[in-house]
């Protein structure tokens, strides 16, 4: 189980949170002019790397807030967690 | 097939006298060039090559793994084998699989001991049994086999399972698929390698493929790999989790992620378990191997992940939902847990087929639930392949369907078991 620092919580067990996927994701500008492949990898491709990883969490059974997370999907460990609207970790 | 020595009565004798057992295939070295590259020897990389040669003449084909052949999901997957989809595409596409397991033995010449003991899915709610009858109904307008049973009749056909309404999550009835079953996965890969290499087929192991070469128009010339650049104009991914890391390298971005799936087997008991039991809604399934012990899976963990292991609380979790079921488990020992990587797709539906690198084919996104396919996904990648467009049965099944919105929703069918 992951042990998971939420910004406003401190470090919690895995399962008082539930995974958001993939983080910092914007919809098409004008979504009336993208064609249909742009908009279907909008919809349905994400990123998924064996490395680093941006991601979403969400705190569900604690402050039920959203936040960002950069873990490595090879060895599961979180470099860190930060807010909405904040930088990533380096 | 050409060198191989047929598996039969009159061999095991002679072996049993003394003779040594032979390798059942060559541990190739890479060639400079071959007609076909498979990235991948799990089941599906070496039954798509094993059809190419067999099927198609393409006997030049290599099949490269970064590991050892089977190493993967097929060698980490629960066994269970059924056909019983609700979309006519998926129901296809798996019914051919079926009916490949139904002789894959005598193909093969090799044992894959498939046992169809019959597949019993629950239903606990309401609606779980409008959706199931639904499945049995749609089933049976494909003429693919899958019957209602009675609380009464699941008991009958599986004893073990307690349908009094004491239980905490009463059974109100279940479907059955009796032409499912299991088989034994290792041996799924021996076969298929063992045939394959008997026509000729070059299997490379411990060789990763570091990076896929183009020409200038952008279609595929080669691979490069930890063991050298190996040529070829077409080359056929069967990465499963690993999927997406191989289709980067040739500029193509899939719509997969990547999430560990775990299982785990109990101590060997007696036969108690005639059959393969699966409930979504507690969200486990369980069978038991003819060597006695209970295969134990359920739902992949929550986040992306290649690191083959997963949570334990989620291990944890499936115990205690398969417990619910057949609290007679309850003091068994678990002897082992481990985890795949699957890529499962936001259809929960596999892609197989061309993409828009030329030359580049690719067989993913079989999710939770590959190694029942096996067959029927190596027989049309190959034909696939083989022909530079899609096998009719895979046709549906577009790496384009996600432009087009021709999507096959089967979520429902893989929200636990797939």
């Amino acid at each position: 189980m992951l042990l998971i620092p939420c910004p406003w919580c401190g470090p919690r067990p895995e399962n008082e949170f539930r995974y958001g996927g993939q983080a910092h994701r914007a919809g098409p500008e004008d979504p009336a002019t993208v064609d249909d492949a742009a908009w279907g990898g909008y919809l349905y491709t994400r990123d998924n790397p064996k490395g680093r990883h941006a991601e979403r969490w969400r705190h569900l059974h604690g402050c039920g807030r959203f936040f960002n997370c950069i873990r490595d999907t090879v060895t599961d460990r979180i470099a860190g967690t930060y807010k909405p609207g904040e930088a990533p970790p380096l | 097939m050409a060198h191989l020595s047929k598996f039969s009565f009159l061999s095991l004798l002679r072996h049993g006298a003394g003779k040594t057992w032979s390798r059942q295939w060559r541990d190739a070295q890479p060639k400079a060039a071959y007609d076909v590259i498979i990235i991948g020897a799990g089941g599906h990389g070496l039954a798509t090559a094993y059809y190419l040669a067999a099927e198609h003449g393409v006997r030049n084909v290599a099949v490269l793994d970064k590991g050892w052949l089977g190493g993967g999901n097929t060698g980490r997957n629960t066994t269970i084998i059924r056909s019983n989809y609700l979309r006519p595409e998926s129901a296809a596409l798996y019914e051919h699989a079926l009916k490949l397991w139904e002789g894959l033995s005598q193909t093969l010449n090799y044992n894959v001991m498939y046992s169809p003991r019959g597949v019993l899915k629950l239903a606990h709610t309401h609606h779980e049994v409008q959706v199931e009858k639904r499945h049995v109904y749609a089933n049976r307008l494909q003429g693919i086999d899958n019957q209602w049973l009675t609380p009464a009749e699941a008991a009958a056909f599986c004893p073990v399972l307690d349908v009094s309404d004491r239980a905490r999550y009463p059974v109100l009835g279940a479907a059955l698929q009796r032409r499912g079953g299991v088989a034994r996965h290792d041996a799924v890969a021996w076969a298929y390698a063992r045939a394959a290499s008997a026509y000729g087929v070059d299997i490379i192991q411990n060789c990763a493929v570091t990076g896929v070469v183009r020409d200038v128009s952008g279609a595929v010339t080669g691979v490069e790999t930890t063991r050298g650049p190996i040529g070829a104009a077409r080359i056929g991914v069967a990465a499963a989790g690993h999927t997406s890391v191989v289709m980067a390298m040739a500029d193509v971005r899939m719509p997969l992620e990547s999430f560990p799936l775990q299982a785990l087997v109990s101590e060997p008991v007696k036969p108690v378990l005639p059959c393969v039991v699966m409930s979504n809604n507690v969200h486990a399934y369980v069978s038991q191997s003819d060597k006695g012990e209970l295969v134990i899976g359920g739902g992949t963990d929550v986040y992306t992940s290649y690191s083959q292991a997963g949570g334990l609380y989620v291990s944890c979790e499936t115990l205690a939902a398969t417990l619910e079921m057949f609290p007679t488990f309850r003091r068994l020992r678990m002897l082992r847990n481990w985890g795949g990587i699957v890529d499962t797709t936001p259809d929960r539906s596999p892609i197989v087929g061309t993409t828009p690198v030329p030359g580049l084919y690719v067989n993913c996104g079989w999710g939770t639930g590959g190694f029942k396919a096996t067959p029927g996904s190596g027989h049309v990648f190959a034909a696939t392949i083989a022909r530079g467009e899609p096998h009719p049965l895979a046709a549906p099944f577009s790496l384009d369907r996600f432009a087009t919105g021709r999507l096959i929703d089967e979520a429902a069918a893989a929200a636990v078991a797939h």
